[in-house]
């Protein structure tokens, strides 16, 4: 796809965030019926059709460029939603190879890559970004490669080292998260940073997905879908800004909900990186207000369904407690008992 | 995998680097460069006789930056079930095989403080790319290289010049011991030990390693059995409803796809984990040949990984 950029919404203040038509209708739906539990839903990273969010291994849509200047403005506010620790370096110069050979293939007209060697010479057209570099050598970037690289993609990036027959999260770029820190998991092994996430761990869920992943294959990536709501179209939901977002919950009733709480939905792809035997973990997140769900009526039956069904623990630890009745009475005139069709399509 | 993900390379060099040891270079089939891949990694390499497939598993040998060809280096085995002879005997310069993506068992600790490797025979072959990723880095490393005799100590020239005082050599043939205990007993703390060669040779350091208070953590190994011979049995499988016959020089996981069935599957040499199978019925034992199950899981008898893995039994089901 070669995106018409929105280039002045805001994921902040006056939150003038959208989406077109187009973009709605290729919405991320992560619920196939209409009640939702937990579930190793991993499938193989494969191309999907045309113009879904799935054709190409990053995908790169009508928010590209908005999203890249609020990442700006947060890294610029709190450098240390980037970190790396010093043994990652390999991994960061797999991810930017990663990232870079990807978009150069999928959207030639926004990005190219040429090599030389290791002399590499990237051009990034919708950001204005020409840069001459040797590849393995840090000095030759204005950043060190995995930051450099990430502040030019959509969604958070968190690399895992593989030893001692686990992951560790040891180096990621974290701007567009639902509630949780790079800061504060840095360093943790794969059941420790997925500790607070209730009846997961009691289902299996972490010991089946660590027991894939170590062994996730070279050239085979992988992906799954998973969600949260949040209100206002804001990307930056954080723990370190909780004070900024957390009150927005209380500000949610049945009239205003339709514009205020919003599906959010990442598209999680996982990676083994070559040199470092590695694994990247992309947490892509896409935002839509009920109002714009709303549009498609199979949706707007099945949110319906799911939210007022969901169960309790989950309410509570996606953070819907305040607003999920606000949410469900919304929707509620947009179900009509009909049954919906299997699958996520909006028909 | 399956073999819809395999890459075509072509033999572009074969050297007998020692009386049992031959080295070979594998170039990609219509030029270009093979895929990335770090220290320690293997490929399963396909080789397609007259009478079955072989699918064994071989280290990646030459440096990681250098991908116009990938080098391993094969051990005749005596008692081989036919994967070693067929590429001593029949893979010339020309021949083309097929081979999977690089896997990685056996990497390096990346927040290591010191490596200390050890080889036996043609354990070496792992370390070899392995030092091209220590080769100029910050971390202080070793490398402990016993063979039978110096005619059987394979790649020693390329070691000796670059690896100069970092290469210790040990000669059976002239009483020549790696001192474990000494080894093991004086590396700083923060030190990763590594061993690949024969099993005793591994068992052997893991058991000293542990002795001198080592922790699991930092005890590295990797032994690919190459899957043993063994009585002949039968196998019905559960869900194909499907019975298989196991000849005694073919692998459990061998016959099973030779009858058309599918099995996930990594490094067939009983490490990965990634074929465990589930026994339904058994009137008989289970001959466990992995280093994957634990004592306890291979007593309870409830599965089995069928690459290296047998049964002696009148009836074994599998849920396959």
């Amino acid at each position: 796809m070669n995106a018409v950029f929105n280039l002045h919404e805001t994921f902040r203040d006056d939150f003038s965030y959208r989406n077109s038509p187009r973009a709605i209708r290729r919405f991320p739906l992560p619920f196939p019926e209409d009640s939702y539990m937990y579930s190793v839903n991993i499938e193989p990273h494969l191309p999907g059709p045309p113009g879904a969010v799935t054709e190409f291994a990053f995908d790169v849509d009508e928010h590209y460029v908005a999203e890249c200047r609020e990442r700006a403005i947060v890294l610029a506010a709190e450098p240390l939603r980037y970190q790396a620790l010093p043994h990652m370096m390999s991994s960061q110069w797999d991810c930017l190879e990663l990232i870079m050979e990807s978009l150069a293939r999928d959207y030639p007209a926004h990005f190219s890559l040429a090599k030389q060697g290791n002399s590499w010479h990237w051009i990034n057209r919708p950001l204005q970004i020409d840069q001459r570099f040797t590849f393995g050598d840090t000095t030759t970037l204005p950043h060190e490669p995995l930051d450099y690289i990430t502040r030019q993609a959509q969604g958070d990036f968190v690399v895992m080292d593989q030893r001692e027959g686990d992951l560790w999260a040891e180096a990621g770029m974290v701007t567009t998260q639902a509630d949780w820190s790079l800061d504060f998991d840095l360093g943790m092994t794969f059941k420790e940073w997925h500790g607070p996430v209730p009846l997961a761990h009691e289902l299996g869920v972490f010991d089946r997905a660590l027991k894939f992943l170590l062994n996730l294959r070279l050239g085979q990536p992988v992906r799954r879908l998973n969600w949260t709501m949040t209100i206002h179209p804001r990307l930056d939901t954080s723990p370190e800004n909780y004070p900024h977002w957390g009150q927005d919950r209380a500000t949610v009733t049945p009239q205003n909900a339709g514009d205020l709480v919003h599906l959010r939905v990442e598209l999680q792809g996982l990676w083994r990186l070559p040199r470092s035997n590695a694994i990247v973990f992309g947490i892509r997140c896409y935002l839509i207000s009920l109002r714009e769900l709303a549009t498609v009526p199979k949706w707007a039956r099945r949110v319906h369904r799911v939210l007022r069904d969901l169960h309790p623990a989950l309410v509570d630890y996606k953070g819907l407690t305040r607003y999920r009745d606000a949410a469900v009475a919304w929707l509620a005139p947009f179900d009509d008992g009909a049954p919906t069709t299997p699958g996520t399509a909006p028909e | 995998m399956n073999d819809a993900q395999t890459l075509a390379v072509e033999v572009v060099g074969v050297e007998q680097v020692t009386p049992l040891i031959k080295h070979f270079k594998l170039a990609p089939v219509g030029g270009g460069s093979l895929p990335v891949f770090s220290g320690g990694s293997h490929i399963i390499v396909v080789m397609r006789a007259a009478d079955r497939v072989h699918k064994n598993p071989y280290s990646l040998l030459g440096s990681p930056s250098q991908l116009e060809t990938y080098e391993i280096g094969v051990r005749r085995m005596e008692e081989s079930r036919g994967g070693s002879h067929y590429m001593h005997d029949r893979v010339v310069v020309g021949s083309r095989l097929e081979i999977a993506h690089p896997v990685n068992l056996f990497g390096l600790d990346k927040i290591a403080r010191k490596h200390v490797l050890i080889a036996g025979g043609i354990g070496i072959t792992p370390f070899l790319a392995q030092l091209e990723d220590l080769h100029g880095g910050a971390v202080p490393y070793e490398l402990h290289y016993s063979v039978r005799s110096a005619e059987h100590a394979a790649f020693l020239e390329r070691l000796r010049r670059r690896e100069g005082e970092r290469l210790h050599m040990y000669h059976d043939s002239e009483g020549q011991m790696i001192p474990f205990e000494t080894l093991l007993a004086a590396q700083p703390l923060g030190t990763h030990v590594y061993v690949c060669g024969p099993a005793g040779m591994i068992n052997h350091v893991i058991n000293t390693a542990r002795s001198c208070g080592w922790p699991d953590s930092h005890i590295h190994w990797e032994q690919f059995s190459a899957p043993p011979v063994g009585d002949v049995f039968e196998v019905f499988l559960a869900r194909s409803k499907i019975s298989v016959h196991v000849p005694h020089d073919q692998s459990l996981l061998e016959s099973i796809e030779a009858a058309g069935v599918e099995v996930p599957y990594l490094c067939r040499g009983g490490v990965c984990g990634f074929c465990h199978t589930r026994v339904l019925e058994l009137d008989g034992e289970l001959v466990h040949n992995d280093h994957f199950l634990s004592d306890a899981d291979k007593a309870k008898g409830s599965s089995i990984m069928p690459c290296v893995s047998r049964a002696r039994c009148k009836r074994l089901v599998l849920d396959l």
